[in-house]
């Protein structure tokens, strides 16, 4: 199966445009997004720090599963991403 | 069936581990080089997915040839069966089994639900480390807000995805770096406000021995001082982030002027409205493998905590060599030149091939880490600026740890060292592992203390016994045979 060039995925059941290639940080990014979990203790906002997966800030929940780091995580086609709370469990 | 056993295995595929494979696989000997990475490169060499739309190196990478070059070259070897190219390959653990090194590989990008999982062992002779660095952060208030990224997250985002992280930015930090990542942004549509770097170039008039063996060097911050100006960059020297605000996001950020003493001159502050800030101070190097393995380190002049190695690129442990950042931040050209010692060196351990001179190397090695000794002494990351932090800000963003409870945890608990202040306040202790606050952290602890920050206090926050996340049950399946 071949994944189309460009796609959609959704933010929190919106549909946002995606390119083969691009991980989910990096469509959410390009979608104005910034922010895409709230931190456990103070329910800060958080997104994109690091980009390269050493800080674990952009955590997000995808497909119901929580805790994916968005900006390693490549986009699938129809993936639905959700704000995380805290651990998101 | 019983894996292969390789004569060198370099972990790691930016410049430095990609020329440890070429130097080792050209010597005679069979290579593995495994790489977290979807495509090699590491961070200085990241490119875009084909999808990710029209991919023009020239205008975000250096020595772009070099890197195909090297790439090219190494898929002949593989199609000889000499290299075995492993990417996405996170090593999380090496250890020694009896003659041999294993590098144990959790294999994949972030593992979704329904993904098959491996585990991967590669055994080889030789172990060759090439692990590389990311950006080193300070605290500033505010640099928690969305929209706040690091110099090289920033740049990730470009080179990896073609994405531009904002639509206004500022630059900041220190360091040569800054300059690429604010003329990258620049190119690719963003309005980039200002670059503040806190110190000048003007130092290296200090050292002109370091900068005349790098004329290269100089001809590069030349082309990106052309660049700035062509795309109207103010860069504001001696100035430094103070502050970031929004609400939910990034809108703005504070800068002043830094007096002489490293402290914030009053009165010099200014705001910029921005909605993304792109912000680093050097490099830590990535040293969780080299420390599982016991090599021994040292503080190098920037502060950060690198691995010793002989002339050789040879670490302290018998049969595991060092080259790249990992033992001295010093830029690509510098990590080039040490994989290469570094897999020559490791090749004719084997006696697999006849030593080819290397003295030229050697001479450039030399002239490359004195000019990067000069820039760490030109850009000094300036500690002094975390005692400007209020209690409030956070420190370890992970547990959300404010720079107030570590200065309880010092002052009132009586915390002298770094690891007591992570086991009395937390900070270090989330899903990061202190990767990111662990040099702040270290810094305060000393600084309480007053004294500089040393071995130790780096390595309170760079030890760790799994150097990947992995899931449970990739401990608890027993290896391959």
């Amino acid at each position: 199966m071949t994944t189309p060039p460009q796609f959609e995925i959704y933010f929190d059941g919106e549909p946002i445009p995606c390119r083969d290639g691009w991980t989910i940080g990096a469509a959410l990014t390009a979608a104005g997004i910034r922010s895409w979990r709230t931190t456990r203790h103070r329910q800060r906002p958080r997104g994109l720090f690091c980009g390269i997966g050493v800080c674990f800030d952009c955590l997000v929940t995808v497909d119901g599963q929580p805790s994916l780091r968005a900006c390693l995580t490549p986009a699938r086609p129809g993936d639905e991403v959700r704000t995380q709370e805290g651990t998101g469990r | 069936m019983k894996s292969p056993v390789y004569d060198v295995a370099v972990v790691g595929a930016g410049p430095a581990g990609l020329a440890a494979a070429l130097a080792a696989a050209e010597s005679g000997v069979t290579v593995a080089i495994a790489d977290a990475g979807v495509r090699p490169g590491g961070q200085y060499w990241r490119s875009p997915a084909p999808g990710a739309g029209a991919f023009r190196p020239h205008t975000l990478h250096h020595a772009w040839h070099r890197f195909t070059s090297a790439d090219a070259r190494l898929d002949e070897l593989a199609a000889a069966g000499r290299v075995t190219r492993l990417a996405e390959h996170h090593v999380w653990s090496v250890e020694r089994t009896e003659a041999l090194w294993s590098a144990h590989c959790a294999v994949g990008a972030e593992p979704r639900r329904g993904d098959a999982r491996r585990d991967v062992v590669i055994r080889a002779r030789r172990l060759v480390l090439a692990t590389g660095a990311y950006d080193r952060q300070l605290p500033f208030p505010g640099w928690d807000l969305p929209g706040v990224m690091t110099a090289g997250g920033a740049q990730a985002l470009l080179k990896g995805q073609l994405v531009v992280a904002g639509a206004t930015a500022v630059v900041a930090g220190t360091g040569p770096f800054l300059l690429p990542v604010a003329v990258g942004l620049a190119r690719y549509g963003a309005r980039v406000a200002a670059v503040a770097e806190a110190n000048s170039p003007l130092a290296f008039a200090r050292f002109p021995r370091a900068v005349l063996g790098a004329s290269r060097k100089v001809g590069e911050a030349a082309e990106y001082a052309a660049a700035l100006l062509r795309h109207r960059i103010p860069i504001r020297h001696r100035h430094v982030v103070i502050g970031a605000f929004g609400r939910d996001r990034l809108e703005g950020v504070r800068v002043a002027r830094m007096g002489g003493d490293g402290r914030v001159l009053t009165g010099t502050e200014r705001v910029i409205p921005c909605d993304v800030l792109a912000v680093g101070w050097g490099f830590t190097p990535q040293l969780e493998l080299h420390l599982q393995l016991g090599c021994a380190t040292r503080v190098d002049v920037d502060s950060s905590l690198v691995v010793r190695v002989d002339d050789d690129q040879r670490t302290s442990v018998e049969g595991v060599w060092a080259a790249g950042e990992s033992t001295g931040v010093g830029g690509a050209d510098l990590a080039f030149i040490e994989g290469e010692l570094a897999g020559h060196a490791a090749a004719a351990s084997l006696a697999a091939a006849p030593r080819r001179p290397a003295g030229a190397l050697r001479k450039r090695r030399a002239a490359l880490r004195a000019f990067a000794a000069a820039m760490h002494q030109v850009y000094p990351v300036p500690e002094t600026l975390i005692d400007g932090c209020d209690d409030e800000t956070i420190v370890c963003r992970c547990e959300e740890v404010t720079a107030g409870a570590i200065r309880h945890a010092v002052a009132e608990l009586g915390a002298t060292e770094p690891r007591t202040v992570k086991l009395l306040a937390r900070p270090g202790m989330g899903w990061c592992q202190g990767r990111v606050c662990g040099f702040a952290t270290a810094c305060m602890t000393a600084r309480a203390g007053r004294r500089p920050v040393g071995e130790a206090d780096l390595r309170a926050f760079a030890e760790r016994p799994i150097a990947a996340p992995i899931p449970l049950g990739l401990l608890a399946t027993p290896p391959e045979p």
